[in-house]
């Protein structure tokens, strides 16, 4: 490691804070959104006033506030709304993350890789990205579901394969911009393994960019796993997830208790704006930083 | 290409499903056993007991002249079972399209062209859309316009064209409102850079009028980004118009594709998804073509190489 090697990298590189703080208020307000959804993702459980199983159909539709305690009132089931909201954040947080840091990591390895080697190999694994671009999210996900039976990680295996190329095209061109920077010549002259350049300073160079990336792809997984769950694929029932809430509480919007549904369905647009924003602006900041 | 990767891709619905667990002669039997004789009777009917190869270039040989094969479970051939169905998804995806088009482009070039109140509201609208999952936008849509309102019914298919259109409203606007946003907003980013450019201000200092301007100068550039993001949300659509197809007891073939996958009626599952994946690659063949007709840079570079 030379000093011209580190001055190349340095300023490209901010903080995470600074970054962020860079996203403007809007930025923020997602930001604050996300890590709430998180800790409720992690303790849901530990939070959930009732157990979110718990049937007791004597109090089915039950609207908020009418019993004590159960603020948000009862599903179709007779169920306590507020418990399964937050224990259902686990599910429908977690099968996007899976499918985030699988398809980034997959999608990442082949596109330092394809614009390191080029020629040949490259050839190979954009006409590979190419034809897996052929097959849609859901279609993906349908047939691993009828192949492996359904649930949430054959959902979100599927939907990470579905999702490997777009991330392997963008970062493909990143990475053979990085690659043409003259520092990657310099560590290349003073004899520094290609493992070594791409895993110290072509990644870390590209992170701002990876983050943005699996920002925006999150909101996107976690409406399409929801989607699954939804069409009885994904998170089986009785067990929560916000997906499969908007199902079965769907004979409720006629029925005239539209509570449930609208409920489970606004926890995932709250969530996935928060996404989209705060990943759209750390997409601006990564594109501004390179000009 | 077109044909290569529908070749790969019925490869990996075919293999998929040759490889997955379950019997399909346990589906026919209910669970039953089966006396051996009757067993290999089916077997033999079915091709079960055939390789893999020969399989699947009968599957694809059948294919080819329209012959999905049969599906155990409805005792049924697939073409058939396709047939009745194909129709709901391509008016539900063609008028969902055609809105996306519609309102999409136009919010976009309308918050692009002008600035204040109206480019903020159309921003914040799309922001939050862009993030409506299409069941969630089927549920709040069928509580306000026909649980609330009563403008729509609220299931099934119409009779007749306009019946049909008044049928499929709801549906196409479930199917087609994140998409639209996302257009609106692509089409918003792209009229705005190309107002920053060069030879639009060269094009203004030349004193030329703003609407040919708009026409000629930004619009015809935009429409590069613009067709490739309602391309890609136009093919989009074809895979989530099973979830739409789900929430409004719609009878088309994404419904019957997930209804398949539960039930492992494998014939069924591979035939819709070979439909399914040939209309998003004919779709994404037609927005390249589209360029070439756009865009003389790439008629000339085509004809160059």
């Amino acid at each position: 490691m030379s000093a011209v090697a580190i001055a190349a990298d340095a300023p490209g590189r901010s903080s995470w804070f600074t970054l962020l703080k860079r996203t403007g208020p809007a930025g923020i307000a997602s930001a604050i959104v996300i890590v709430v959804a998180t800790f409720v993702a992690v303790a849901g459980r530990a939070i959930s006033p009732f157990d979110p199983l718990a049937p007791g159909l004597s109090n089915a539709w039950i609207g908020p506030m009418q019993v004590t305690g159960h603020l948000l009132g009862f599903d179709g089931q007779g169920r306590d709304l507020l418990s399964r909201l937050l224990v259902g954040a686990t599910t429908s947080m977690l099968g996007p993350l899976a499918v985030v840091v699988i398809c980034m990591t997959v999608g990442s390895v082949f596109a330092v890789s394809a614009a390191w080697r080029g020629g040949g190999y490259d050839a190979v694994v954009s006409s590979g990205m190419d034809i897996l671009f052929a097959f849609p999210g859901i279609l993906l996900a349908i047939l691993a579901a009828t192949v492996f039976g359904a649930g949430l990680i054959s959902a979100s295996l599927a939907l990470a394969i579905a999702y490997t190329p777009y991330v392997a095209r963008v970062l493909r061109g990143a990475a053979m911009r990085e690659r043409a920077q003259q520092y990657v010549a310099a560590l290349e002259v003073q004899g520094a393994s290609p493992l070594s350049i791409c895993m110290r300073h072509l990644l870390p160079n590209m992170a701002p960019l990876i983050v943005a990336q699996a920002t925006i792809l999150f909101g996107y997984a976690m409406v399409d796993l929801a989607a699954i769950s939804f069409l009885g694929l994904g998170v089986q029932a009785p067990n929560p997830d916000w997906g499969v809430m908007v199902s079965e509480n769907q004979s409720g919007v006629l029925q005239g208790y539209p509570l449930p549904a609208l409920a489970a369905g606004l926890s995932i647009v709250i969530v996935v704006v928060a996404f989209n924003v705060l990943g759209e602006r750390l997409y601006e900041q990564a594109q501004a930083d390179r000009r | 290409m077109l044909v290569a990767t529908l070749l790969v891709s019925s490869f990996v619905i075919f293999g998929a499903l040759y490889l997955a667990p379950g019997n399909p002669i346990a589906v026919l039997s209910g669970g039953r056993t089966l006396p051996p004789e009757s067993v290999a009777v089916l077997e033999e009917r079915f091709h079960l007991n055939d390789p893999f190869f020969p399989r699947y270039a009968s599957w694809v040989g059948g294919v080819v002249h329209g012959d999905f094969g049969y599906s155990i479970a409805h005792r049924q051939d697939v073409s058939t079972l396709i047939a009745s169905r194909i129709w709901t998804t391509a008016e539900l995806v063609l008028y969902a399209s055609l809105l996306i088009l519609s309102i999409g482009i136009g919010l976009g070039l309308l918050s692009g062209l002008t600035r204040g109140a109206t480019d903020t509201g159309v921003l914040v609208t799309t922001a939050v859309s862009a993030a409506i999952p299409a069941f969630v936008a089927s549920i709040v849509l069928t509580l306000i316009f026909a649980v609330k309102l009563g403008w729509f019914p609220t299931q099934r298919n119409g009779v007749g064209f306009l019946d049909q259109v008044h049928h499929l409203t709801l549906p196409a606007f479930a199917l087609a409102i994140s998409s639209l946003a996302i257009v609106a907003r692509v089409t918003r980013a792209a009229v705005r850079e190309e107002f920053g450019r060069e030879h639009v201000q060269t094009a203004t200092s030349r004193g030329i009028p703003y609407r040919k301007l708009v026409r000629r100068h930004v619009l015809r550039n935009a429409a590069i980004p613009i067709t490739t993001i309602s391309g890609i949300t136009v093919a989009s659509l074809i895979a989530v118009a099973a979830v739409v197809e789900r929430a409004f007891g719609l009878n088309g073939l994404g419904a019957y594709l997930v209804a398949a996958a539960a039930s492992k009626d494998f014939a069924v599952v591979q035939g819709i998804s070979l439909v399914l994946v040939a209309a998003f690659v004919l779709v994404n063949v037609l927005v390249d073509v589209l360029y070439a007709v756009l865009d003389p840079r790439v008629r000339l570079g085509a004809r160059a190489q």
